[in-house]
């Protein structure tokens, strides 16, 4: 009679092995980490051996290197590989570091006012928002870019004498690490917010109480004691925003300016209008090369940095988490 | 928190004494405070009401574009070439195309997804594969989507998996809405993981055993009670996961193929001959048509994005109805 009434829990589905099934589904999903690791790094071998250390270096003008690589492979006799990717990689450094600062101090304040100091109103309002602007689409933020900020830059913030000042080099059209920076800001900023938010929740109320007793104010409490304490997800929080910014593609692709120049802060301000193109655009504008061997090479030597600067940060954001089990947290 | 907090200017009728809030239960005012401290909170305020600005500017913004530009004709009709924007048509084959891609990817997602909560939480030998598992789950939400994109053409176009895609003359073409579909459900997997994780954990061990005491197996307590009670939160993952599918633009890019029309395989049996084939998704249609794409319709652009922000929207709000709800129902007294 059981039986009938309870098919499943026979031996077909009994615990051994469910936990068989469940256990082989698991390492099926690290198996694929796995090959996805070997795979980009071996289809990236033979840029990274061409080049060496110069891959990283800077040397020539990146966007020819990139158009001969592409042509060798449509011509089909010698393929050529050499690709120096400074220019890239200094933009991404620059935009990623860029608005990874300015988020930083923003949701730091923005956090520690929806934990402690926001009325109640305000908080319930703050909280849906953030969750808002961190679920909107990266290509929302790129279009917004594109048809709002950017003509803005172009055609006010630059001076025609700044734009003639680097008319044979560059030209000033609005597309710019200050109008990626802020994108990216604004894409980046609210995901530490709820991680920052989280971690000054679990801190614990005694050690607050401990320092409003000794007659310090509140402000100076939640920075000294909270914001201390809560350490570690502010580390977590933060590279996980690094990780995010790194691999944006489609954004950038959009608004940065799609052109190899690496922007000198040696130029003063001006350095901040000035077009680039770090390295994940950089993938989805040259897509199309992907058939050509020397191009399918060289994009995954791109996907292989990609890959392993991001898989360090959000490493390091989640060993950063985990300390943070061991402060008490909830 | 009942808070009082103010920003300075301090009102009149408050006491300029320390301790400030005469009444009970108050907490304490930034009357008090040195300058330095109410400058900083300030700034809270100042940035704080920056990011509802921020988040009311988008959503009106696109809301005015929207309905000055989407026409319910262009849900239905699909894109065609054209040099103006009246002749293009609609992006009917974008907007069917996203909800196919955010069924097929979550399709595969959820049950991956809650499987390896569900070991993570109730089996999780050895300790060595859980640690791992969890590192895993971390990597993969951490990889850029366009790497994953990259993965996704090797495997695609290999030969043994033709049947998932178009292939002439024995070169696999590589792109059709089975191998994105299968990309982006990598995307939404770690949100699902982490969410049933928490619903799981949630659960008091009381439960559990007060199912195996009369005799119920590991495999069945899973089955009948733990899942069920973890619904609230295994939906919320679910409907974090279709967010970010439906929102996923480099993949799409990349794995969908660069058409703006549904471009169905020959000779394949209904469903399938769409499913192998190449199309577009919103986010592809909104990259594509704006200035730095191809089609440069800025118009369509806001019409598409409008769509895609509605959706987005919907999501969250069900986020909100779904996650107050399992509070009312209220949690285990363990």
């Amino acid at each position: 009679v059981e039986e009938e009434l309870t098919p499943e829990y026979g031996p077909k589905w009994s615990d051994k092995r469910v936990e068989l099934m469940l256990g082989a589904l698991v390492c099926g999903l690290v198996g694929l980490l796995l090959a996805m690791i070997v795979t980009v790094f071996v289809r990236a071998w033979p840029s990274f051996a061409h080049n060496g250390l110069a891959w990283f270096g800077p040397g020539g003008n990146v966007d020819d290197q990139l158009n001969e690589i592409f042509l060798s492979g449509q011509a089909g006799a010698e393929y050529i590989y050499t690709f120096h990717a400074w220019p890239l990689i200094w933009s991404t450094i620059l935009i990623t570091g860029g608005a990874v600062l300015i988020s930083l101090f923003c949701a730091l304040f923005v956090a520690v006012f929806i934990v402690e100091f926001a009325p109640e109103w305000m908080s319930n309002i703050l909280q849906p928002v953030v969750r808002f602007l961190a679920s909107v689409p990266s290509v929302i933020y790129g279009l917004l870019g594109v048809l709002i900020l950017v003509p803005l830059i172009g055609n006010h913030l630059v001076s025609e004498p700044q734009k003639a000042s680097v008319a044979g080099i560059i030209s000033l059209t609005g597309y710019s690490l200050l109008a990626a920076v802020l994108v990216l800001t604004m894409m980046i900023a609210p995901l530490m917010v709820s991680i920052f938010t989280d971690g000054l929740r679990s801190v614990k109320p005694g050690w607050l109480e401990g320092s409003l007793a000794l007659g310090v104010n509140r402000w100076r409490t939640t920075w000294k004691i909270g914001v201390r304490s809560a350490r570690p997800a502010i580390v977590a929080g933060t590279v996980l925003a690094v990780a995010r910014a790194i691999g944006e593609a489609v954004m950038l692709a959009m608004i940065s300016g799609s052109v190899g120049f690496a922007p000198n802060p040696a130029d003063g301000l001006i350095f901040i209008y000035e077009p680039s193109r770090p390295l994940a655009p950089t993938i989805v504008k040259n897509i199309d090369q992907l058939t050509s061997k020397p191009g399918n090479a060289t994009l995954f030597s791109i996907a292989a940095v990609l890959l392993f600067s991001a898989a360090f940060f959000s490493l390091t954001g989640y060993v950063a988490r985990r300390s943070m089990r061991k402060y008490g947290s909830a | 928190m009942e808070s009082s907090v103010t920003i300075p200017p301090v009102p009149k009728d408050r006491p300029p004494l320390p301790g400030a809030g005469s009444n009970k239960g108050a907490v304490e005012g930034s009357g008090t405070w040195a300058l330095s401290d109410r400058i900083g909170l300030a700034i809270c305020w100042g940035l704080g009401l920056l990011f509802c600005a921020l988040a009311i500017a988008i959503v009106v913004y696109l809301f005015i574009q929207g309905i000055k530009f989407l026409r319910p004709s262009m849900l239905v009709t699909p894109a065609a070439g054209g040099f103006t924007q009246t002749e293009t048509g609609g992006f009917s084959d974008a907007f069917i195309g996203t909800l196919m891609v955010a069924a097929m990817g979550i399709a595969i997602a959820l049950p991956v997804g809650v499987a390896t909560a569900v070991w993570l939480v109730e089996y999780g030998r050895p300790a060595a594969l859980a640690r791992i598992t969890e590192s895993t789950i971390e990597a993969i939400a951490g990889i850029p989507s366009i790497v994953l994109a990259l993965f996704g053409t090797v495997i695609f176009s290999s030969t043994a998996l033709a049947f998932l895609s178009r292939s002439t003359e024995g070169v696999v073409f590589g792109r059709s809405f089975f191998a994105a579909a299968a990309m982006l459900s990598l995307v939404a997997l770690p949100l699902i993981v982490a969410s049933t994780r928490e619903g799981l954990n949630a659960i008091p061990r009381h439960v559990r055993e007060a199912s195996y005491a009369v005799g119920k197996t590991k495999a069945a307590t899973t089955r009948r009670i733990l899942l069920p009670t973890a619904k609230p939160q295994i939906a919320t993952g679910a409907m974090l996961g279709l967010g970010r599918i439906i929102g996923d633009t480099a993949i799409i890019l990349v794995l969908l193929g660069a058409t703006q029309n549904f471009t169905p395989v020959e000779g394949a049996p209904f469903p399938f001959n769409f499913l192998r084939g190449a199309g577009t998704t919103l986010t592809n249609f909104v990259y594509e048509a704006s200035p730095t794409g191809n089609l440069n319709q800025p118009e369509k652009a806001y019409a598409a994005a409008f769509v895609l922000l509605l959706m987005v929207l919907i999501l969250n709000a069900a986020v909100d109805i779904v996650h107050r709800r399992a509070r009312k129902v209220g949690t285990w007294s363990s």
